[in-house]
């Protein structure tokens, strides 16, 4: 796994984590790997997966069944969009805003090209 | 638990390189030892382990004291240094006759691991390259089981691949009853693998002492790790350095504003100001007191 510079590696362990239950590759309510072998797959210390399972845990996305390991909870997909979306207002949003300030790009532009996408996307689909 | 108490050593009389160090490592970690040249990270390893003696002061792991070289220790203690001497003799002859004094010495293991490394069980280790022998002890080391494994830039010759095999191996390898110390000066290899670290500086008159030992997430939660476009005086800045579009700037983290470790620039920073970060690490109040 490439780790990118800016955030900590454990939250980017999580959002790979979240990746997998987003995508299916994880099915939702069953065991996800343990601490150890998702520490072994991303060549990461485990100390590092234990706080990304530990922060994932707070969030609601998995629970730890004592004895068994990790598993991904039921409603774990509206866990993930929901600190996802909290992540993305607080951290990515206010760096868009300086984005736009700084070019000169007002909102009303955004605004037509964000119509445009969506248009677009939902013709593809 | 591996703990030095106040220790002193030196190998030249009236020159000592350690002076009333104290260190204490816990299992279920896997330490990085980092310093600059010269600063004794080898050297420390040797007294962990019972081949150097402290000239003062205590060194005890688990029970035992490293320079009595108890059995009972030395079977549970791995040093894998970074100058060896590997025998004659097929892999499959070294594991049998070595692996006799290490009672949790798991040969299945080893197996994978000598295939994970692309040699085979009946190669000769002196038909071997250097990256190649250094492999073989490298997984004679983490098959052992011991309780303590430690590892002296053991990054050194292997090639790009074998360095993320390594971290995949160690990062499979530890668990709750083991401790892990790898020394080294490849940053870049361990990043993601070392946490806590543990940071020599030089104190005073080429004196060593550990400036720092803390967790990735001690260690982000009082400093902050960034660029910014000018050095201004809104961030209390430890270190700086020019980068493209800016400064890559070490600062204390006032506000616990999240960001990543960078380990080449932690260490810049620990010994450019020792005693800020000592200062800073050691009070677990508020940042007024600084």
């Amino acid at each position: 796994m490439d780790f990118r510079d800016k955030q900590a590696i454990y939250l980017q362990i999580a959002e790979y984590v979240s990746e997998q239950v987003l995508l299916g590759r994880w099915p939702v309510g069953e065991k996800i790997p343990s601490v150890r072998d998702l520490a072994a797959e991303l060549e990461v210390n485990p100390n590092t997966v234990m706080r990304t399972y530990d922060f994932l845990s707070q969030q609601g996305v998995i629970a730890n069944k004592r004895g068994i390991g990790y598993f991904s909870a039921e409603d774990a997909l509206d866990k993930i969009r929901t600190f996802r979306r909290e992540q993305f207002l607080q951290n990515d949003l206010p760096q868009f805003f300086k984005n736009l300030t700084l070019l000169g790009i007002n909102l009303r532009e955004i605004e037509t090209r964000y119509d445009a996408y969506v248009n677009t996307t939902t013709n593809a689909q | 638990m591996i703990e030095l108490t106040k220790v002193s050593f030196g190998y030249q009389r009236g020159r000592p390189l350690y002076e009333g160090l104290d260190l204490t490592l816990s299992e279920g970690s896997i330490y990085g030892l980092l310093g600059p040249n010269g600063a004794g990270k080898s050297t420390l390893l040797r007294l962990m382990s019972g081949l150097l003696y402290p000239k003062a002061g205590a060194i005890r792991v688990g029970n035992y004291v490293p320079g009595d070289r108890h059995p009972a220790f030395l079977e549970d203690t791995f040093l894998v240094p970074e100058e060896f001497y590997m025998p004659p003799v097929r892999i499959r002859q070294f594991v049998d006759s070595n692996a006799p004094f290490y009672p949790r010495f798991d040969r299945s293991q080893m197996k994978h691991y000598v295939q994970e490394f692309g040699l085979t069980d009946d190669q000769k280790l002196n038909e071997l390259s250097y990256g190649q022998k250094k492999k073989v002890l490298i997984g004679f080391g983490l098959a052992t089981n011991t309780a303590v494994l430690l590892m002296d830039e053991p990054t050194n010759g292997l090639d790009i691949p074998s360095k993320s095999q390594f971290r995949r191996l160690v990062a499979g390898a530890v668990d709750e009853r083991r401790i892990v110390v790898i020394s080294t000066h490849q940053i870049r290899d361990l990043e993601a693998l070392i946490d806590p670290v543990v940071i020599l500086a030089e104190r005073s008159r080429s004196r060593m002492t550990v400036a720092l030992k803390a967790s990735v997430e001690e260690i982000t939660a009082k400093l902050w790790f960034g660029m910014v476009s000018e050095l201004d005086s809104s961030r209390p800045i430890l270190y700086s350095e020019r980068a493209v579009g800016g400064y890559a700037i070490v600062a204390e983290n006032q506000s616990g504003e999240p960001s990543r470790l960078d380990l080449e620039r932690l260490f810049n920073t620990v010994q450019a100001e020792p005693q800020r970060i000592s200062q800073l690490f050691s009070s677990t109040s508020t940042y007024a007191a600084v």
